[in-house]
């Protein structure tokens, strides 16, 4: 129950961290949530396995700052995802424009579900075969 | 048969992606502006604060554009292998001091040298994001029509001058401007 209590106390902790790293102020709620979605898909180029809403890397807070700014002069989603993807390339999309050098990273999940369905139809058929042979051979 | 080689197909095939994946470097991050042209800027000069440079300042003549930091331990690292670049050609070098104070850029220029034909600072601002800089050291290498043509990231090594940048000058020089 304690250690139950003290998770439950991290927690806490952590959700009040994430909200004091730095506070934007928008005009409305629509740009709040444009300003929370791209810092959620733009990467952070240094920590590189990290977005940019998770990071404390310097370069992480200027993003935020220049994505808060282009937010409050109106621009919209689509506009500042292309103004770093100029600058940084696809790299810093977290979900990457379908091209033939990612195709492999789109499709790539989808071929190998396939690959496996296939090979447990396989598999099955094999084994109700079998099975069916050696039914007949105890029916003889 | 088939039993083992298909296993062993599937073997071969995940060992050659690891392999790719092993000799693939995470910092290498292509940049989008190669053979585009150099992005603006306007920031003041480290030694001549009156003074501005800007990218056309520089055209017509190829020139090399070094991103770094007196607080960055790899470019302290990096600082005298600049200086034997910049001994080693005479394509100017222009130092863009990030994110750093006037007052610890020029300490460190005094202390390792100077290997910048011109150097400017910015504090803040956007400068580092419009040259899509992650990472500093980093270098960047326009031709005589301010198209970027080379992006070098981390600090350059002895074998980097000899085997990338002065092959790359030459052959930069030689274009038509």
């Amino acid at each position: 129950m304690r250690s139950y209590i003290f998770c439950l106390l991290l927690l806490l902790n952590t959700a009040v961290l994430a909200v004091s790293i730095d506070a934007k102020k928008f005009a409305s709620a629509e740009q709040e949530a444009t300003y929370s979605t791209l810092i959620a898909e733009l990467r952070c180029l240094v920590c590189q396995n990290e977005n940019i809403a998770n990071s404390n890397a310097d370069l992480a807070k200027d993003l935020r700052r220049q994505v808060a700014e282009m937010v409050n002069q109106g621009k919209s989603k689509q506009e500042i995802k292309h103004y770093m993807q100029t600058r940084y390339g696809d790299f810093v999309l977290y979900r990457p424009p379908f091209k033939i050098k990612t195709g492999l990273l789109w499709i790539g999940p989808f071929a190998f579900l396939l690959i496996g369905l296939i090979v447990i139809y396989l598999y099955a058929r094999r084994k109700k075969r079998l099975k069916t042979i050696t039914l007949n051979e105890e029916e003889k | 048969m088939l039993k083992f080689i298909i296993p062993l197909l599937l073997f071969i095939v995940m060992a050659v992606f690891l392999a790719l994946g092993l000799k693939l470097n995470p910092r290498d991050i292509p940049s989008p502006y190669i053979n585009k042209s150099a992005p603006h800027f306007s920031l003041v000069q480290l030694h001549a604060p009156e003074k501005r440079l800007t990218e056309t300042d520089m055209q017509g003549k190829v020139w090399l554009l070094n991103v770094w930091a007196s607080w960055c331990v790899s470019c302290r690292a990096e600082h005298p292998i600049l200086n034997r670049l910049a001994h080693k050609t005479s394509v100017p070098i222009v130092g863009l001091d990030y994110k750093d104070t006037v007052g610890a850029a020029k300490n460190l220029l005094l202390q390792l040298g100077n290997p910048y034909t011109i150097s400017i600072i910015y504090p803040e601002g956007r400068a580092g994001i419009d040259w899509g800089v992650y990472g500093v050291p980093e270098t960047f290498v326009m031709d005589k029509k301010n198209i970027v043509r080379y992006k070098h990231t981390g600090p350059i090594t002895p074998d980097d001058i000899e085997k990338i940048f002065l092959p790359l000058i030459t052959k930069l020089q030689a274009e038509n401007a």
